[in-house]
């Protein structure tokens, strides 16, 4: 019997190693897969490449892997933000290197790892900054840019529910960059708030199949109370823990 | 002659009220979010959100905010009736693969040649590009929301964008607080100057030149 159901995060993230590259899910505070991260952190793996939009908030989630001193290199598209200071601090002090990718390019990158893309050509970014030093073409008249797969070790993703094939349904926009990077990692870890039997999901509705998945744990559902984000259009971690400041 | 410029507000009303009906449309952050409030009750218009929702509704009321339904801004929205959501890579798809009618961004500077500076001010300033590039090169529409000076008075729309770029030739009109310019081939066309403003007084501040939009009509 396939069983993809971990008994806890700790297990599901046992095989961690020094050195990973890690997509994490979530934009903002919708998506990430808090208990995840904080199962990393107290795993130990260091020297880890992170791939996420943004690069944590507050104390929690990446913030937290940053502040702990595990992160070597970031992959991002939206670093800028007021809460993000553990992030500023490593990358101020020249301990963390960034590279910033297109919001979608990020994604296709990682699309492409995820259906076995060579490279792909994009208009996003040519003649700018971003385009710098990569190869360019003119097709269909349009100046582009070549971009390869941006593969990961380990995915770590937050979904609604699950099954133990492995099969997943998120909940409106925390789905974000899960069903993506599901497909491009190695592993790919999900948290669920429900593990339902197979059959509980309506296969016309599976937005994640079980074949991109490796493990699925089980998480507590938490009061998830939207928190204003500070100073404007930032983010804040958003969850009933990191509301009561854990 | 004394003029007002237009509070952000009006900028944004000006906008929402040339959205035509069925028009799929990104509200970048900032700036031309403000438009979403002012959209025509009697028109569909399907806003997009970049982390993946179509048929973006207005603000939740005070304590039926939901976590996982967020803008690109991070803001909590709600869903209209007939609203989909779907993941990140379809979202840069309908992004940058051209389905966008309208792209309303905001910008530190524009070019004559509608070449888009809004993603970084350079320096020392930490880069983060978010969504901006993908909208600036894939929507049908470009249509930029800014003040037409900087907060010093120095024009905002430039013979050469001296901040880096986010997309070249990509807009195709400005509305600014003074005036709306249209970004053609053949140079800038201003049209709808506000009340009091001659068009060119509107050319001295620009410090770029311009025509008046009857001038395009008549060529």
């Amino acid at each position: 019997m396939v069983d993809k159901i971990s008994p806890s995060v700790e297990a599901a993230l046992a095989d961690v190693r020094d050195g990973s590259t890690v997509l994490v899910g979530g934009f903002g505070g919708s998506g990430v897969p808090e208990e995840l991260i904080d199962a990393l952190i107290a795993q130990g793996a260091r020297d880890l490449t992170i791939v996420n939009n943004n690069a944590g908030n507050g104390e929690v989630g990446i913030a937290a892997l940053f502040k702990a001193g595990r992160i070597r290199k970031l992959v991002c598209s939206y670093p800028r933000q007021v809460d993000s200071h553990h992030f500023q601090e490593a990358y101020r002090s020249g301990k963390v290197e960034l590279e910033i990718v297109p919001q979608g390019t990020l994604s296709e990158r990682m699309r492409a790892a995820g259906a076995g893309i060579g490279a792909f050509y994009t208009p996003t970014g040519y003649g700018t900054d971003l385009s710098k030093g990569k190869e360019t073409r003119v097709i269909d008249g349009k100046g582009q840019v070549l971009e390869y797969p941006l593969h990961g070790d380990v995915a770590l993703v937050k979904a609604e529910r699950g099954d133990r094939w492995g099969n997943l349904v998120y909940r409106k926009s925390a789905r974000n960059y899960g069903p993506t990077m599901a497909s491009a990692a190695k592993v790919t870890v999900a948290q669920v708030y429900e593990i339902v039997e197979l059959g509980g999901l309506d296969p016309e509705s599976i937005v994640t199949p079980g074949i991109f998945v490796t493990r699925v744990v089980k998480v507590p559902r938490k009061q998830s109370a939207y928190r204003a984000p500070a100073g404007g259009s930032v983010t804040r971690g958003i969850s009933g823990r990191a509301a009561a400041g854990r | 002659m004394s003029y007002a410029k237009l509070t952000r507000d009006e900028i944004a009303r000006r906008i929402a009220l040339d959205i035509p009906e069925g028009s799929y449309v990104n509200l970048g952050i900032g700036m031309p979010t403000l438009v979403g409030n002012h959209l025509p009750k009697d028109r569909e218009i399907f806003l997009h959100s970049e982390n993946g929702i179509l048929g973006m509704g207005p603000a939740p009321a005070r304590g039926e905010e939901d976590a996982d339904l967020i803008n690109a801004g991070k803001e909590p929205v709600t869903l209209l009736t007939g609203g989909a959501f779907f993941h990140h890579t379809d979202s840069f798809a309908m992004m940058r693969g051209g389905h966008l009618d309208i792209a309303v961004l905001g910008a530190f500077q524009v070019s004559v040649s509608g070449d888009l500076a809004n993603w970084h001010t350079g320096g020392d300033a930490i880069p983060a590009v978010g969504g901006a590039m993908d909208l600036a090169i894939g929507a049908k529409n470009v249509w930029v929301m800014m003040e037409h000076l900087t907060k010093e008075g120095a024009p905002k729309i430039v013979e050469r964008c001296s901040y880096p770029l986010t997309g070249i030739g990509v807009v195709k009109r400005i509305y600014t607080d003074l005036a709306v310019i249209e970004v053609t081939p053949r140079g800038l066309f201003a049209s709808r100057l506000v009340a009091g403003l001659v068009f060119e007084e509107l050319e001295r501040l620009s410090g770029v030149p311009l025509h008046p939009s009857s001038a395009r009509a008549a060529a």
